[in-house]
């Protein structure tokens, strides 16, 4: 009762600060990068109900935001859709057809064999996407995108659509708690831990996994849409295996197994990367260091290294948090 | 009336599991022979035999986690030779593993309950809490109570002591509300007070359940079956009640002095 209430606090806290920050003479960068900073939190999130919560670790996470980042990109540049409900729809199903082809080839495999294989159909997507110029526009990518009308509210600005993604992130962050605390999400624990056992109690352990890939997709093709607005601009880097990497290490870092870590993941990744980028050259090293203390030190991610920091400031031991094996798959 | 004679029907429906002429080959190394079982039901079989002796490898072609080489297997009259393990286990087949195979990080309550829904449809229930389902959790708490573990109920299994385990092991098996159970060395590295518990447990069961248990330990075995079968080299080579099998010159020689 006392961890619920907690969290409640914790929660409305939050949303209210969200809710404000652009009203408060924030400058417009901060707010730019906010809105970046959700948009890569339900794309992270996504991809933690794969590896925290089936013991998937998909590389083509970034093909499925890019199928829908493209998606709403053609739909938009070349048969003049543009309003918001069919380009988020589009956006997702497109990332979801995907997903369901995605599955067929790598679920063939377990463990080592489902990461190679999903690195190999990212660079699939990513070949067509530079390519395929006459439907991509190739090297030089899709510009023209305009931010669509949301009902009656015009979200052209940068704080309109800093709470159109606010929103998004929020509703993602609720479906996504639901469905992992459901009897559905109990199975897909049951997975990742034993599926050996799953079978043996009569799971079908392919369906389930086929099915996590494609929900998982519909959220990862929503981040991919919301981008595409965001950037108004689609080009092959948002579904390069890079991004697949970024998305990796933002669910790491935030704390696999979370959905909320991702959000801090975020939030380090997305400004680390732009404040340090108008710094050094050499931005990504230092993100690499980041990275790399927070694996060695706090395997459980930031929303287990922040905490335990505070306690050590506050003079108090915290017992340590083992690591979780990112490696999923029968013994 | 499907056409069928009564008599056949029913001694179809009588056995629980048939194997014909199953072998099993590992490359050029041959695990299972020949070998030929009936269980009929309410039967509690065990499987005794050296190390080596294809034991597991015939639990695991049973279960559906093997692919034989040769032979049919059918489940309550069905051909199941082509069948998934899950589909198996839909149609009433559990087992337990010779190493414990649990889900650590699960909860013991969270353990039974993934083995109780697993034919019901709320395993697709994708927006609804769990807690919508506390009648579940409250099965699993019976289960629990049966074994005295019901205090352990919310902790991980990872933290609960390896005795606790083995039967959490079985009662999993249990929940399943199987029609044929396979017990692969139920009491395997238990210390003897631990053993005698789930032996204890495998008796108390007068549901009538079909069993059959491969087991090293002895005491084990005839406490609970009344058939035993011996496995040598792949092969069959005795079958019958414990004690003309216990009696049999053959199984003694493969035992080499041991007493039975």
């Amino acid at each position: 009762m006392r961890l619920r209430r907690r969290w409640t606090i914790a929660v409305t806290v939050g949303l209210v600060v969200a809710l404000l920050l652009p009203r408060l003479g924030l400058p417009t960068f901060f707010v730019s990068l906010l809105t970046q900073t959700w948009i890569i939190a339900i794309a992270a999130m996504s991809l933690d109900l794969l590896i925290g919560f089936v013991g998937l670790v998909n590389f083509s996470q970034a093909a499925l935001f890019g199928v829908g980042a493209y998606t709403v990109a053609i739909a938009a540049t070349r048969f003049h859709v543009t309003g918001f409900v069919p380009g988020v729809v589009l956006g997702v199903l497109a990332a979801i057809v995907t997903a369901a082809l995605f599955g067929l080839v790598a679920l063939r495999a377990e463990g080592p064999g489902f990461i190679i294989i999903t690195i190999a159909l990212n660079e699939i997507v990513w070949g067509l996407a530079y390519q395929w110029v006459s439907v991509s526009g190739g090297d030089n990518g899709l510009t023209g995108i305009t931010r669509p009308m949301v009902g009656p509210f015009d979200v052209s600005g940068n704080a309109g659509f800093y709470y159109v993604c606010l929103i998004a992130f929020a509703v993602s962050f609720g479906l996504l708690m639901t469905i992992v605390r459901s009897p559905f999400g109990l199975v897909l624990k049951g997975v990742r831990e034993t599926p050996r056992r799953m079978r043996a109690l009569g799971y079908n352990v392919w369906f389930y996994r086929y099915a996590s890939l494609m929900i998982s997709a519909a959220f990862a093709g929503l981040a991919g849409v919301l981008f595409a607005w965001y950037n108004q601009f689609v080009g092959p880097d948002v579904l390069s295996l890079d991004r697949s990497t970024q998305f990796l290490i933002v669910t790491i870092l935030g704390g696999i197994g979370t959905l909320y870590g991702q959000l801090f993941g975020a939030l380090v990744v997305v400004f680390l990367s732009n404040e340090l980028s108008a710094v050094t050259q050499r931005w990504m090293l230092v993100l690499g260091v980041v990275y790399f203390v927070v694996v060695m030190y706090a395997p459980g991610g930031l929303v287990v290294l922040v905490p335990r920091l505070w306690e050590r400031l506050r003079g108090r031991r915290v017992a340590v948090v083992p690591a979780q094996p990112l490696l999923g798959g029968d013994e | 009336m499907n056409g069928l004679p009564a008599a056949q029907a029913d001694a179809a429906g009588d056995i629980c599991l048939s194997l014909r002429a199953v072998s099993k080959r590992f490359g050029s190394l041959s695990v299972l022979d020949d070998v030929s079982l009936e269980v009929r039901a309410g039967e509690r079989c065990g499987i005794i035999g050296p190390n080596g002796a294809g034991k597991s490898t015939l639990f695991n072609i049973v279960a559906g986690d093997l692919p034989l080489t040769r032979g049919t297997v059918s489940l309550l009259g069905r051909d199941v030779t082509r069948w998934s393990a899950h589909a198996r286990a839909r149609a009433g087949l559990a087992r337990t593993f010779q190493t414990t195979t649990l889900f650590p990080r699960l909860t013991v309550v969270e353990n039974l309950v993934l083995a109780l829904q697993a034919h019901s449809g709320e395993r697709f229930a994708l927006l609804v809490p769990r807690s919508r389902y506390r009648a579940r959790d409250g099965e699993a708490r019976e289960l629990l109570e049966r074994v005295g573990l019901v205090d352990r109920a919310n902790e991980e299994v990872s933290a609960l002591g390896y005795g606790e385990q083995r039967q959490i092991e079985i009662l999993l098996a249990m929940a399943q509300k199987p029609k044929l159970l396979l017990l692969d060395e139920p009491t395997a590295g238990l210390a003897p007070a631990d053993a005698s518990l789930v032996t204890e447990m495998l008796k108390r069961d007068r549901s009538g359940l079909t069993m059959v248990l491969i087991e090293h330990d002895m005491g084990v075995v005839f406490d609970v079956v009344d058939r035993l079968v011996v496995l040598h080299h792949g092969r069959v080579v005795a079958d019958g009640l414990l004690e003309a099998v216990r009696g049999d010159a053959k199984v003694q020689e493969i035992y080499l002095g041991g007493t039975l």
